[in-house]
């Protein structure tokens, strides 16, 4: 094999200067009031658009848990005077892309639309927004594709280990339930059900939206206008908050597969705490679900225990925790866990070097601008990040921020994130070597 | 144009609209590597991507997995670079890197911030011929690709149902064998059987590099030119001869039971042409036939039949891939509600077709798709890694940069009778598997638990 002269490749840390993304945020408020942010971007002929609406899941009654989600998936199936064929075949006419989904703390709203179809499409997504149908034939049709689901669902290690770890943190709370409910719930879910769902999901009071593409501030202040005409100013009570109480401890649940699944966490962090952002350095360094991470290197690269192990701020609306995810084969299940818990000590005790911290900023600084590289991607980080309370300059002081971080303030965070002896383990499979 | 820097303004957005005009940019370097150039300058970002022209169909008997392997191994490190460390460098630069294997192909690539280019492309020449690394490297490899292979595979049904329909799908060629290989052979991969298949398949006469976002086409050219025209070729390449499937006289049928099915469904996959440099009309036509039978999961035929008009079906569904060297695969299926048999939803799926094929395409859906994939190709545009990736995988698996860039039209110069055409041809049940994936009959559950 005939081979290139060897490169010197000894310079490349040192090129990475950050870069610097001007970020141009428009704010939009429209003559009813409505908020948006708009990053306008002509040299494409179309315009993504995104709604969050706060709630979510969290706003169903533990008798109608599934609620929202079945509502949903139904604004797709019918409105006005149209039939589920009928609408969808008015999409397809348009060429729009309308997704509708729901999850714990949001309903949102995606919609792509060709410029020259603004109007219509704006329309058209109105009348499911303001004038769903729940036609009996549709609920019966879309209640059996979500059952079917909530069967598979009970069947895979993943969401056994995932709905597990959310019932042992939050018990009787929303956040103690799946998003789409039991199966129980959702057979019995009647169309008042839904339309009191429907009613409490979608008003002016906890709408956050973002849009990017082929439009001017103007020209976007009329289309919400257009599209929340009859939308409610207020919707239903957001519930309480949701303390962890997940124990310390392990819970073992029996599955036929050939690996463990394991789900483990404890208590988390706020997102509106002063010190979110440091946390979120720290859990890049050591599991933020990449190569390069102290998860990764302890148990993939160093001892080929799982394909992959990554670790997130669970931080919620309403309530917070910070939890891991990984699989292995069910004779490494011990190993794996014995892992975790002293990777956990370590940074705790020792926390992070300095060089983990320069590399870190140095990435995250780096990776910010790649977030933004599409009209569909823009769109949704507007209305994402007006949902979690950023300002408008955010975009342009994010790095600032990150790079101001003080060893001692990111190892004083984790000391205090971390904390192995308060650790609570789900493992779903046939783990061999734990009681 | 805003998220780039701010002096580029004017510049960028001129740019964009020459290069949406402008075909994209594809060209042979001396030592064999082809170049295309995708010009989008709305973010200061570009996409890097080095493919492979060789795939896990490439590999040597008991092998299985190898060119998989060898795509983790390819981050191990050079002749100059320490084990990880062009991830390390990727991440110290605010990138993102990853790699992925197919049957035709395997691909390596980087987002970065666009300044950071070079530095890329300095890094990918240089394992494209220095790849270098030890036991202490492979060995745990090995353990990840077993338990990639666990959590992937072995622990979703569907993809051992999947595994099992390919393998019955291809009686010779090896796209019947999976990408990540069968477990009892890659537990006997070596880091030397990752090494050999490097020397005889990789080189810049084997690779397309592949450059999409915030550059300009004659410096991205003049760069590379410098950085990869140095590599020399590898006089090892050579076309690997592939088994090829003989004529196939019996329809095969299956049936995977598993405890962990939670909703039974039929899934029937046919054998089906490809699309070929310069004539992609029939593969075309078998795209719209798919996008009609199951392109909408409201107003596509199968849908509004089997779950709208029967009400049998939770779901039903068709599929083309016709993105491959040797063999394409259209797929129909259903998954029926409770209380409807297999056998009943299969036989309900079967009319429905064939109502179709007798009946001809409506023009009103036939003119919604249409419209939709005129559209689709806007909204295409947005996407540069969904962009670099088109190329990258046509190239790789034989077509042209025209026959790419002809795609669109191609689907657009299909008639209605050219769908129906297409679907009595693939129709023929000799060319395919038929799989039932089910929860374990009554009768096998009570002898296990006896």
């Amino acid at each position: 094999m005939t081979r290139l002269l060897a490169l010197t490749l000894g310079l490349f840390l040192a090129l990475a200067a950050p870069l610097r993304a001007e970020v141009s945020i428009t704010p939009v408020t429209s003559d009813s009031g409505l908020q948006a942010w708009l990053v306008e971007e002509r040299s494409i002929p179309f315009v993504a658009l995104e709604l969050i609406f706060a709630g979510g899941a969290t706003l169903d009654s533990d008798a109608t848990a599934g609620a929202t989600s079945l509502m949903t998936a139904l604004l797709s199936e019918g409105a006005g005077d149209m039939n589920a064929q009928e609408y969808a075949a008015r999409s397809e006419e348009l060429a729009a892309r309308i997704g509708f989904d729901a999850g714990r703390d949001t309903v949102s709203v995606s919609v792509r639309f060709l410029t020259e179809d603004a109007d219509d499409v704006i329309d058209h997504v109105r009348a499911a927004l303001t004038d769903p149908r729940f036609d009996a034939d549709a609920v019966e049709r879309v209640r059996g594709q979500m059952l079917s689901k909530l069967r598979r669902d009970a069947l895979d290690p993943n969401t056994l280990a995932s709905r597990a770890f959310a019932q042992a943190a939050y018990g009787g709370h929303p956040y103690g339930r799946g998003s789409d409910g039991a199966v129980e719930t959702v057979a019995a879910l009647d169309v008042d059900a839904l339309l009191a769902a429907h009613q409490g999901a979608f008003a002016r009071d906890r709408v956050f939206i973002g849009a990017a593409g082929d439009i001017d501030a103007d020209e976007l202040a009329r289309l919400i206008d257009r599209l929340f005409e009859g939308i409610p100013q207020q919707g239903a009570p957001i519930p309480e908050r949701a303390e962890f109480s997940a124990p310390a401890g392990l819970e073992v649940i029996p599955f036929d597969g050939p690996q463990s699944v394991i789900a483990f966490g404890h208590d988390g962090i706020a997102r509106d705490d002063p010190d979110f952002l440091t946390a979120y350095v720290v859990n890049e360094v050591f599991g933020g679900g990449r190569f390069g991470t102290r998860l990764m290197e302890s148990l993939r690269v160093q001892r080929g225990l799982t394909y992959g192990v990554g670790s997130f701020l669970a931080s919620g609306l309403l309530g917070e925790s910070y939890q891991g995810r990984m699989s292995t084969d069910n004779v490494n299940a011990a190993a794996a866990i014995d892992l975790l818990r002293e990777e956990w000590a370590g940074i705790a005790e020792s926390g992070i070097t300095e060089e983990d911290l320069s590399r870190i900023q140095t990435y995250l600084t780096g990776a910010y601008p790649l977030r933004f590289d599409g009209n569909a991607a823009i769109a949704s980080t507007m209305a994402s990040m007006q949902y979690q309370g950023f300002d408008i300059d955010y975009v342009n002081i994010r790095n600032d921020l990150i790079d101001a971080l003080t060893l001692d303030q990111v190892n004083a965070m984790a000391a205090r994130l971390y904390d192995a002896d308060a650790l609570h383990f789900v493992v779903v499979g046939q783990p061999e070597g734990l009681e | 144009m805003f998220f780039r820097l701010t002096a580029f303004v004017v510049i960028g957005l001129l740019a964009l609209r020459a290069a949406s005009a402008e075909p994209v940019t594809h060209t042979t370097f001396e030592n064999g590597l082809e170049v295309v150039v995708i010009e989008d300058r709305r973010a200061p970002v570009v996409v890097h991507m080095v493919w492979y022209k060789v795939g896990a169909a490439d590999e040597p008997p008991l092998q299985s997995g190898i060119a998989h392997f060898l795509e983790h191994l390819m981050f191990k490190g050079t002749d100059t670079m320490e084990s990880g460390e062009f991830s390390r460098v990727v991440e110290a630069n605010g990138g993102r890197d990853n790699a992925f294997t197919s049957w035709d192909y395997t691909g390596y690539f980087q987002r970065v911030a666009s300044d950071r280019l070079e530095l890329m492309m300095q890094m990918e020449a240089d394992r494209m011929a220095n790849l270098s690394f030890t036991e202490d490297d492979w060995l745990p490899e090995r353990a990840v690709i077993l338990e990639e292979r666990g959590q992937v595979l072995e622990s979703r049904v569907g993809g051992q149902f999947n595994e099992s329909m390919m393998a019955a799908l291809y009686k010779s060629h090896p796209y019947g064998i999976p990408i990540i290989g069968w477990r009892h052979e890659m537990e006997t991969l070596t880091g030397q059987n990752a090494m050999d298949f490097y020397d005889q398949h990789y080189g810049p006469n084997n690779a397309i590099l592949v450059i999409a976002g915030d550059v300009d086409t004659g410096d991205a050219l003049e760069m590379a030119q410098q950085i990869y025209g140095p590599v020399l070729p590898n006089p090892a390449i050579a076309p690997v001869s592939r088994t090829m499937e003989p004529p196939h006289l019996a329809e095969r049928r299956l049936r995977f039971e598993d405890a962990r099915v939670g909703t039974p469904y039929v899934n029937r996959m046919y054998l089906a042409p490809v699309r070929r440099a310069g004539d992609q009309s029939q593969a075309a036509a078998l795209q719209m036939l798919a996008a009609l039978l199951g392109g909408s999961s409201t107003t596509s035929v199968l849908e509004r039949t089997l779950n709208f008009e029967q009400g049998i079906a939770l779901q039903a569904w068709a599929g083309y891939n016709g993105m491959a060297r040797d063999y394409g695969t259209f797929s129909l299926g259903i998954a029926p509600v409770e209380g409807v048999t297999l056998k009943d939803a299969e036989a309900a799926l079967d009319a429905a077709v064939a109502d179709f094929l007798e009946e001809g395409v409506d023009q009103a859906q036939f003119d919604r798709v249409r419209h939709q994939i005129r559209a689709s190709e806007i909204y295409a545009l947005d996407d540069m890694q969904g962009r670099a990736r088109q190329y990258g995988v046509g190239l790789s698996v034989g077509l042209g940069v025209d026959d790419i860039d002809g795609w669109v039209d191609a689907l657009d110069a299909v008639t209605r009778e050219d769908v129906i055409a297409a679907g009595q041809m693939l129709l023929d049940r000799r060319n395919s598997v038929t799989g039932y994936l089910t929860q374990p009959t009554a009768t096998s559950t009570s002898e296990v638990t006896q």
